[in-house]
């Protein structure tokens, strides 16, 4: 006997399996992180100046330390990869797997290239000295972006997957792959706006 | 009516099953069988063999560390030569080997062995059966949840044998002891980390199997009070675990890249400043510790309570009393414990307003557990008991939950846990919680279902001989720790406590408490043999020895090893527990039995 509803929604509950699933992984996902940001606010709340000293000088403001136009180009990149996952799933409802390869392309593109923005700024503090050691803004910082750049990694690898030898599934069961997708853009939306509550609790405020 | 009608569509134009998938045949090697298994059963055994023997590892430990309590510097025998000079000198054990399997004790027993257990095992082989579903829904994570639980136990076990041994700072890893900890506490992170991914993959495919994959007129208010716990207990795992894995991040950062986030400024250890910036909390730790650690405590007695009430159910032969009343106790219950962790740190420094407010949401709590334990218990009145092994221990954990539960509610209120905070009375309670509570209910589940997974039953007398042992064992073992609480000691003493004047006329307990240990630690020896032995020798059973009504029942015994675990789809029309209902010809109705046609009058 196969496993029901990996294809299909079940009438009652009106969703398919995976669907829920990723719901449901998405909820721990936001105790995760949520964790983290109450650890920022427990942190900020208690310490005397806030990013305060920083291996040896004092900063003000947030902006001082990090480079808000690069944040902000970043958050555009995720913004946009955000619109293409959209489009590759809308692609496949329409039938059109050639724009579903393009868009989701793109999707992995924008991934990469947040990425690789994101490490000339990790690339730009050690350069200038400053490491996670040298004080609690900047622990915070790498732990929040690089726990949140782990998250965009992982989606990069299954939207590769899918991009790729895992698009073979349309031939053989093209509803379960299309399903594959929009849970896919699910996790991808997400790692998207935990970003757009990342980027402005750490960089502007 | 109209759902009904609705489902029965559905059963006609079953989505998948005129899908030709080739992938499941039965005739599968060894290692995709046995090993890498993505059926529910064999997983749902490779976790509760690997949870015993961890049980058994962890209680092994305990056992040589009530040695060194009883009698203080005095060389272990026989077993003494087995340790290293660093650990056991000439068979006398030295502070930090103590600190080592304390602390190794609490986390195995809860990480590797309850939990596991009770939700890895039981869960995965009763679950699909119970709901009348095909398999998981989702195998392959399954089978990645059991590896990554089985990596987890083996990075653990792995850190004795590291420099300087396990982690030494306790299961609750408080810094800033924990942080300034050898190479052992990284190991216990890491470890705690695919523990973690492990009960995550787990919750996710049990929360998804329960909502989706249940039979067709399986409502949520006919299902067996067991998936109910489970259900709840998946929520728990799947949104209290990720704060502690935050936790967990933190420390790594902390004790691996230097950061000081549970490290306040100016911190000096063994008289030196520390080269740190500072400006942690080590109360950042405890709190995100316990945002996880309290539900952990339901997630340890919630599945003991649903197989409780299997149990007694069948073995009263009547329905549960107040089946919907516990049904909204456990999820008022869920949703309550993650508004009580700071109840375990009164003692913090954190406010009186805050802990004003946690020990109302405690008090709270306790008003849900209350509503299950009573309805458990009348649930025994008026039935015709029947005194099977499993409803011996089934028995055996209302009054020692009883026991755990009240001797909470002192912990729960701040100024009488100003006094017993970190004593013997806290081991007392949560172990008369967990021991004599949820693993009493396990032992029950195994003997309960063991039928079901072999064909066979266990043995019968020895089965006895386990209840009586290990019930009275333990009442010696956890007893005392309330008498030796309430007088002060404290509990990680690694000598008992003979250093200090006020604990002189309690400590001649530590030596009965030891050898009750030792004893029931015998007294399990009967179990493994009765365990393994009935394997091929029990006596043979049908597939419904005890005339139960659940859906697992329904199911060959020792169901195949593929996904499918029923000859056809079943079908659900009628509640849980329908045990002696007038008119009747027989004295349980099947929940897959179809109303019978004969009239009432």
């Amino acid at each position: 006997m196969d496993i029901p509803y990996t294809a299909t929604a079940r009438p009652d509950t009106g969703v398919y399996n995976a669907k829920v699933g990723i719901w449901l992984f998405l909820a721990s996902e936001v105790m995760l992180f949520g964790g983290l940001f109450s650890a920022y606010i427990f942190l900020r709340i208690g310490a005397p100046a806030w990013p305060g000293m920083l291996g040896g000088q004092l900063y003000k403001t947030s902006f001082d330390v990090l480079n808000v136009p690069i944040g902000t180009f970043n958050t555009m990149i995720l913004i946009a990869s955000s619109v293409t996952i959209v489009m590759s799933w809308a692609s496949l409802m329409m039938n059109d797997f050639k724009k579903y390869k393009r868009y989701m392309g793109l999707t992995i593109l924008c991934g990469l290239a947040f990425l690789v923005v994101k490490a000339f700024e990790y690339n730009a503090k050690f350069s200038h000295g400053l490491f996670p050691a040298d004080g609690n803004f900047l622990a915070i910082y790498f732990t929040l972006t690089g726990l949140h750049g782990l998250h965009v990694v992982g989606g990069i690898i299954v939207n590769s997957y899918f991009w790729g030898p895992g698009s073979k599934m349309w031939k053989t069961d093209p509803k379960r792959f299309t399903n594959r997708i929009e849970v896919a853009g699910l996790y991808w939306h997400f790692v998207d706006i935990v970003w757009i509550f990342l980027f402005p609790t750490i960089y502007l405020l | 009516m109209a759902k009904n009608a609705h489902n029965k569509d559905l059963q006609v134009t079953h989505p998948e099953t005129s899908h030709a998938h080739g992938e499941h045949h039965p005739e599968l090697g060894f290692w995709r069988k046995y090993v890498f298994s993505t059926d529910h059963k064999v997983i749902g055994l490779q976790y509760g063999f690997t949870a015993l023997f961890f049980l058994l590892f962890g209680f092994t430990l305990v056992m040589i560390m009530r040695w060194q309590l009883a009698y203080p510097g005095e060389a272990l025998p026989l077993i003494g030569w087995l340790f290293s000079e660093e650990s056991m000198p000439g068979g006398v054990m030295l502070p930090e080997f103590y600190n080592q399997l304390g602390a190794m004790h609490g986390t195995i027993m809860v990480f590797l062995g309850v939990v596991p257990l009770a939700v890895g095992a039981f869960g995965n082989y009763v679950i699909p059966l119970q709901i009348g579903a095909p398999d998981m829904a989702f195998p392959k994570l399954n089978m990645a949840s059991y590896w990554a639980y089985f990596l987890g136990g083996v990075v653990m076990l792995g850190s004795f044998f590291v420099p300087a041994g396990a982690a030494k700072a306790g299961w609750t890893s408080y810094p800033p002891l924990a942080n300034i900890e050898t190479m052992g506490q990284t190991m216990w992170l890491l470890g705690m980390v695919f523990l973690i991914t492990s009960s995550l993959l787990g919750a996710i495919n049990f929360l998804t199997t329960i909502i989706q994959l249940r039979a067709e007129g399986l409502t949520f208010m006919r299902f067996p009070f067991f998936v109910w716990a489970q259900l709840i207990t998946s929520f728990l795992l799947l949104l209290a675990f990720p704060p502690l894995e935050a936790a967990a991040i933190l420390q790594l950062m902390d004790r691996l890249a230097g950061t000081s986030f549970f490290l306040p400024s100016g911190l000096v250890v063994s008289g030196q400043a520390m080269d740190i910036t500072g400006g942690g909390s080590p109360l950042l730790w405890q709190h995100l510790f316990w945002f996880l650690a309290h539900p952990e405590v339901y997630v340890l007695i919630l599945p003991a309570m649903g197989i409780v009430a299997e149990i007694i159910a069948n073995n009263t032969r009547k329905p549960l009393w107040g089946y919907k009343a516990m049904v909204y106790s456990v999820i008022f219950l869920g949703f309550m414990s993650f508004i009580v962790w700071a109840h375990h740190m009164f003692i913090t420094g954190m406010g009186t307003a805050i802990s004003a407010f946690f020990q109302i949401t405690t008090m709270i709590i306790s008003i849900p557990s209350v509503i299950i334990l009573s309805a458990l218990f009348l649930s025994l009145w008026g039935g015709s008991i029947r005194f099977t092994t499993p409803m011996l221990f089934a028995l055996g954990f209302l009054p020692m939950f009883g026991i755990g539960g009240l001797t909470g509610l002192p912990l729960g209120l701040a100024p009488t846990d100003i006094h017993l905070h970190d004593t013997y009375y806290v081991i007392g309670h949560f172990h008369y919680v967990v021991a004599p509570g949820t693993i009493l209910a396990l032992f029950a589940g195994i003997y309960y279902w063991y039928p079901k997974i072999t064909g066979r039953s266990m043995n019968d007398l020895l089965g006895k001989i386990h209840f009586w042992g290990t019930i009275i064992c333990m009442n010696f073992i956890f007893m005392p720790m309330f008498i030796q609480g309430l007088a002060g000691v404290s509990r990680r003493l690694y000598d008992g406590g003979q250093l200090y004047q006020f604990a002189q006329p309690v400590l001649k307990w530590n030596e009965v408490m030891s050898i009750a240990a030792w004893i029931m630690g015998l007294v399990q020896i009967v179990f493994i043999v009765n365990l393994f032995m009935s394997i091929r020798k029990g006596k043979k059973v049908t597939e419904n020895p005890w005339e139960a009504t659940t859906l697992e029942w329904s199911a060959t015994s020792s169901p195949p090893l593929a996904h499918g675990n029923f000859q056809s789809i079943p079908r659900v029309y009628r509640g849980p527990y329908e045990y002696s209902v007038p008119g009747n010809s027989r004295d349980f109705a099947p929940q897959n039995e179809p109303e019978e046609k004969v009239p009432v009058a």
